[in-house]
C-alpha cells in the first residue's frame, strides 16, 4: 500500500464511504505516514470549515405558501364535471377504494417495529410542516427535562449535546400508539434531529439498534435502561450512528 | 387495530383509499384526484422545501433566480407525482431542482465559467505536495473573523459540476450513492468532483487569504 494507493482513498475514507477493510487500511497508513496524515487533517479542516461557516440558505419565508397557491391554481384548472355524470364514476372510486383497502389489509404483515418508525416519521415531518419544533424551546437540559416529566408519567432522560455537534433546541410532546411520548429536539448543522422517547413495556424484548430508511429520512432505534429511543432526521445514516454515539456516551 | 396500523404504513395506495372510502360529497370528491395528489406533495415533498431552495441557493448563487428554480421544480413535481414511488422524496425533489436548473440555465443563457478540467487525470498526490510548502490555509481561516465570506466566496467561485457536488456532501450530508442518483453521473465521477471541489477550494481559499 503506497500513499499514491492512500490519497486516491482519502476523500472515500473520509466521507466513510470506503467498505470496512480498505477503511482500516487507510487508518493503519495514516497513523504511521506523517505525509498523508496531514493531507487527512486538511481534508477534515476544510470539512469543518465548510460546515461550521457555508451558509446553509432557508427557503423564505412564505415560499411553500406561493408554492402551495400555485399547485391549487393547477389543480383547479382542471375541467368540471357535472355531478349527473359523476355517479358512475364515483361508483368506480369506491370499488377501487374498497380494492385498495382490501389490499391494505395485506400488508399488516409488515413489523410493528417498522410501523412504528412510520409513525416516528411522520411524528417528525408533521413538526416541520407546521414549523412546530417544540413546546419548551430551551438549550438547557434543566428546563426541558422538568417540562417534560411534569406532563408524562415517566422521566425521559435529557442531555444537552453541544460538545458533540448537537445542541439541544428543546422538547416537545407527540402522541403515538395511543400515549403521549416525549421528543427531545436537538440540531445538527441546519438539520433537525428528533429524539422520540418512551418507557419500554413490561416484558419487550431487548434489541439490537437498527435502522430504517425513508422517504430521505433515517430512522435509528434501540431501547436501553427500559426505554425505547427513536431517532429520526435527514440526516444521513452515519452522522445518525454519531448522533447516538454522543447521546449514549453522554447519559 | 390491525387497520389503522396497516394504514400508518406509508404506502401512497392505501392511504389515499382510506380517505376515499370516508364520507366525501359529490362535490368534493370530483377533485379528489387533486386534493390527493397536493396531499402528497405535502407530505413528501415540503418538508424538504429547505434543502431544495438551499440547493438551488447554491446553483444560482441568486436568491430570486433561486426562488423561481424552486416554485418551476415544485410545479415539476406535482405534474409527475403519480410516478413518484415514495421512497425518498428528499433525493427526487433536488433532482427535479437540478434539471430544472440546468433546463432555467439555458432558456437565460447564463454564461457559466467553463473550466477546463481533465477529471481522469486529476492527480491528488501533486495537490498535497504543493500545498506542503504552505502554512494551512484552513487552519488559519478558522480564526479569521471573515471566515464565513471567505468559505461562502470559495464556494461561489468554483464551477458547477463540483460546486453540486460539494453542497449536496457537505450541506446536505448526501451519500455518493445519493449524489450520484441526483446528478445522473456514476460514482465514481462523484468522488473524483468532490476530490476535485476541494482541491479548487483549498487552492480558493489560500488566494483570498493572500491578497
Amino acid at each position: 500500500m503506497d500513499c499514491t494507493d492512500i490519497r486516491n482513498r482519502l476523500h472515500a475514507y473520509l466521507d466513510q464511504e470506503l467498505d470496512p477493510r480498505s477503511a482500516t487500511e487507510v487508518d493503519r497508513h495514516v497513523a504511521s505516514c506523517a505525509g498523508c496524515n496531514a493531507a487527512l487533517a486538511r481534508q477534515s479542516a476544510l470539512r469543518s470549515a465548510l460546515r461550521s461557516h457555508a451558509t446553509y440558505h432557508d427557503a423564505p419565508a412564505g415560499l411553500a405558501r406561493r408554492i402551495r397557491a400555485r399547485l391549487g391554481a393547477k389543480a383547479e384548472r382542471k375541467p368540471w364535471f357535472r355531478w349527473h355524470q359523476w355517479l358512475p364514476m364515483g361508483a368506480a372510486v369506491a370499488a377501487t377504494a374498497l380494492l385498495s383497502w382490501t389490499a391494505a389489509i395485506q400488508y399488516v404483515s409488515v413489523s410493528e417495529d417498522e410501523a412504528t418508525g412510520e409513525r416516528v416519521i411522520a411524528g417528525h415531518a408533521r413538526s416541520v410542516v407546521t414549523g412546530h419544533v417544540a413546546d419548551v424551546a430551551s438549550s438547557d437540559q434543566h428546563s426541558v427535562k422538568p417540562w417534560l416529566s411534569s406532563r408524562l408519567d415517566y422521566s425521559p432522560p435529557v442531555t444537552d449535546l453541544t460538545g458533540a455537534g448537537f445542541p439541544l433546541v428543546g422538547g416537545r410532546l407527540d402522541y403515538l400508539d395511543q400515549r403521549p411520548v416525549a421528543v427531545l429536539v436537538y440540531r445538527h448543522r441546519e438539520h433537525m434531529i428528533n429524539l422520540f422517547v418512551w418507557p419500554l413495556q413490561e416484558g419487550a424484548r431487548t434489541q439490537a439498534v437498527h435502522s430504517l430508511a425513508k422517504r430521505g429520512y433515517n430512522v435509528l432505534h434501540w431501547n436501553d435502561g427500559g426505554m425505547a429511543f427513536w431517532a429520526v432526521s435527514d440526516l444521513n445514516a452515519a452522522e445518525m450512528r454519531d448522533f447516538a454515539g454522543a447521546y449514549a456516551a453522554a447519559k | 387495530m390491525a387497520l389503522i396500523r396497516s394504514f400508518a404504513r406509508v404506502s401512497p395506495g392505501g392511504e389515499t383509499a382510506g380517505r376515499q372510502s370516508g364520507t366525501r360529497g359529490p362535490r368534493e370528491a370530483l377533485s379528489l384526484d387533486d386534493q390527493t395528489r397536493v396531499r402528497r406533495f405535502e407530505s413528501f415533498f415540503v418538508p424538504h422545501l429547505d434543502a431544495a431552495y438551499n440547493f438551488a441557493r447554491w446553483l444560482t448563487r441568486d436568491e430570486r433566480n433561486a426562488e423561481d428554480v424552486v416554485q418551476e421544480a415544485c410545479l415539476r413535481a406535482f405534474k409527475f407525482i403519480d410516478s413518484f414511488r415514495g421512497d425518498d422524496g428528499r433525493a427526487w425533489l433536488l433532482g427535479i431542482v437540478r434539471n430544472t436548473y440546468y433546463t432555467w440555465l439555458k432558456r437565460n443563457k447564463v454564461a457559466t465559467l467553463a473550466v477546463p478540467f481533465d477529471e481522469e487525470s486529476f492527480d491528488e498526490g501533486e495537490m498535497e505536495a504543493s500545498t506542503n510548502t504552505h502554512a494551512d490555509p484552513v487552519d488559519q481561516l478558522l480564526q479569521e473573523k471573515d471566515a464565513k465570506r471567505l468559505v461562502n466566496g470559495a464556494l461561489e467561485r468554483l464551477p458547477e459540476e463540483f460546486r453540486e457536488a460539494i453542497v449536496l456532501r457537505e450541506l446536505e450530508g448526501l451519500s455518493y450513492k445519493e449524489i450520484a442518483a441526483i446528478a445522473g453521473i456514476p460514482l465514481g465521477t462523484v468522488m473524483s468532483r468532490l476530490a476535485r471541489a476541494r482541491k479548487l477550494l483549498l487552492q480558493y481559499l489560500r488566494q483570498a487569504q493572500e491578497s
